[in-house]
């Protein structure tokens, strides 16, 4: 037996987004397959909506919207029939015309699902989804393929749906996305889950945090490469050359720390060719528990 | 249907209905076998494969010898043998083929997270197989007369039966093939079989004009049973009971494999 994923245990609340990260072939889709009945598990238990997915029979799957990875669409289908379609398959299904408009799908409602972009793709699946007006929400991978424009009307209305009570679950790699929607965060590696939290209890993690400090922040900057920066900053502060001439300090940097630095470069006759000062991100987390390397 | 303002999420707590439900079973059905038939109907290599190279059949073997001396007239043989040409058209390598790309895109896999289930999937194709065979019965009889044939009154009645026989085991053996291997191999292997068993099949050039090595193969396959047994009541007002259970045998033994064996994804 092949055990894809093995020491998951996930819960989600109704008006929230919940996330699950983790790199390619973590189980995120596994996971996220077990909960949605389409893949039988070998052991362990889910509960969705009081019920058991693998079991459970129409009344269930008509309170839980499922958008898969790779869309499910069939590709001769037109939209506006294909979503009328499905939304027939439930007794209270949201107005197809409304979803229409809402999702933009309007601007391509007699292009064949083939000859849809991926951004559509997504949104015209994101619709089929949302088309039974579910209490559930399973969202695989929602912004891949998004322009900049769609991604904001997607993510308008994930936080709308939210607000409106709906419980959303969602997988993504893209960190960015999961820092600005979720509220709850799983991070799952190997098939299991290494950490959780909300985004601000997991920023809040990593050596520098353990330490004692409340603001990490990160100042990366480029300079020639093999300075010796040990002792130059206090210990609470982490400095790395992550790459050759490539370093961040990472910790809860003060302006003192700055003017340190500074005056360390001007003694050592440093200058940065480049210099940036961010905020601990979800990114920095993720790769702290996951590790760099590639998976 | 509760209308929501335009622009907003639909509300899962106050104004919206208190849970959702499933449309009735019957209604995910028939909604799901519509969509399907039109789908097929749409096509137009399914529609070329549906009606046009059976009609094609049909007018070739009534201008060839192929045929005499089986029954009153070229006609008549021809037309229950093509009827079952159709059956194997629709339900074994029309339906194999959307289901193996079904399968490929996720539409199978999506589809079975609505409240249509796998369950529902299956009876839709099942009912969208009959709708499209009900229809090439209508131009293929209809042809038929045209061309003068005069089938046995007795013969409707099983003969009708039997093509719905035939057309369960042939969607069996499509979905067997569709849930099991890649679809573009779907697609070689259905073709490959409609040609193959169109011609030396026994479905429209009965088993008695075969080699006599084949002639007993070819009435325990399922297009050779349902070319007889579709010949024995159109011509004659017979049900073949042999051949019926051969067709019962290849149904029950094919659906049975796909149900433990097709993959959804």
């Amino acid at each position: 037996m092949l055990r894809v994923v093995s020491g998951v245990s996930l819960s989600a609340e109704r008006g929230q987004v919940t996330a699950l990260l983790g790199a390619n072939g973590a189980g995120k889709t596994t996971t996220l397959e077990c909960a949605q009945g389409l893949q039988k598990r070998s052991g362990g238990s889910i509960s969705l909506l009081g019920q058991d997915p693998a079991t459970a029979g129409a009344e269930l799957r008509s309170r839980v919207g499922v958008m898969l990875q790779d869309g499910g669409l069939p590709p001769s289908a037109r939209p506006v029939p294909l979503l009328r379609h499905i939304a027939g398959l439930y007794a209270h299904p949201w107005p197809v015309d409304n979803l229409i408009q809402r999702l933009g799908i309007d601007t391509f409602s007699r292009t064949t699902v083939r000859r849809l972009s991926g951004g559509q793709k997504q949104r015209l699946a994101l619709a089929a989804a949302l088309v039974g007006r579910p209490e559930v929400l399973f969202l695989d991978e929602p912004s891949a393929g998004l322009d900049p424009q769609s991604r904001q009307l997607v993510f308008e209305l994930i936080g709308e749906l939210r607000d409106s009570g709906m419980g959303i679950i969602l997988t993504t790699h893209l960190m960015d996305d999961a820092q600005r929607l979720a509220d709850y965060v799983y991070i799952i590696d190997g098939g299991r889950n290494v950490a959780e939290g909300t985004v601000q209890e997991l920023l809040q993690r990593g050596p520098a945090v353990d330490a004692g400090a409340d603001h990490v922040r990160t100042l990366t900057f480029d300079a020639k490469p093999g300075l010796d920066l040990s002792g130059v900053l206090p210990d609470d502060v982490l400095v790395l050359e992550e790459r050759a001439g490539s370093y961040t300090a990472t910790g809860a940097l003060t302006p003192r720390h700055l003017a340190t630095l500074a005056e360390w470069w001007a003694a050592h006759d440093v200058m940065p060719a480049a210099m940036t000062l961010q905020a601990r991100s979800l990114e920095d987390v993720f790769l702290d528990i996951s590790g760099k390397d590639i998976r | 249907m509760n209308p929501t303002p335009a622009g907003t999420a639909p509300a899962a707590g106050a104004g919206a209905p208190a849970r959702q439900q499933p449309a009735p079973l019957l209604r995910r059905i028939l909604l799901q076998g519509k969509y399907e038939a039109l789908a097929m109907l749409r096509n137009g290599e399914q529609l070329i494969l549906a009606v046009v190279l059976p009609l094609l059949a049909l007018v070739g073997l009534t201008v060839t010898p192929f045929l005499d001396g089986l029954g009153p007239s070229r006609i008549d043989v021809a037309v229950p043998g093509i009827l079952a040409l159709c059956a194997m058209s629709t339900a074994f390598t029309g339906q194999g083929i959307a289901t193996g790309f079904d399968r490929r895109y996720g539409v199978l896999r999506f589809l079975s997270t609505t409240p249509l289930g796998r369950g529902g999937l299956i009876a839709g194709k099942v009912l969208s197989v009959l709708v499209v065979l009900c229809l090439q019965i209508a131009v293929v009889a209809a042809v038929g007369f045209g061309l003068g044939w005069q089938p046995t009154a007795a013969g409707w009645v099983p003969g009708l039966l039997l093509l719905a026989l035939g057309a369960a085991a042939f969607t069996a053996l499509g979905l067997l093939v569709a849930g099991t291997v890649r679809p573009e191999a779907t697609l070689a292997i259905t073709n490959l079989l409609w040609i193959l068993l169109g011609a030396l099949g026994g479905i429209v050039i009965p088993a008695e004009r075969l080699p006599a090595a084949a002639q007993q193969i070819v009435g325990l396959l399922p297009s050779g049973a349902l070319g007889e047994a579709l010949r024995d009541a159109f011509l004659h007002g017979a049900l073949n009971g042999a051949a019926s259970l051969i067709l019962v045998l290849w149904t029950v033994t094919a659906g049975a494999a796909a149900i433990r064996w097709f993959k959804w994804n």
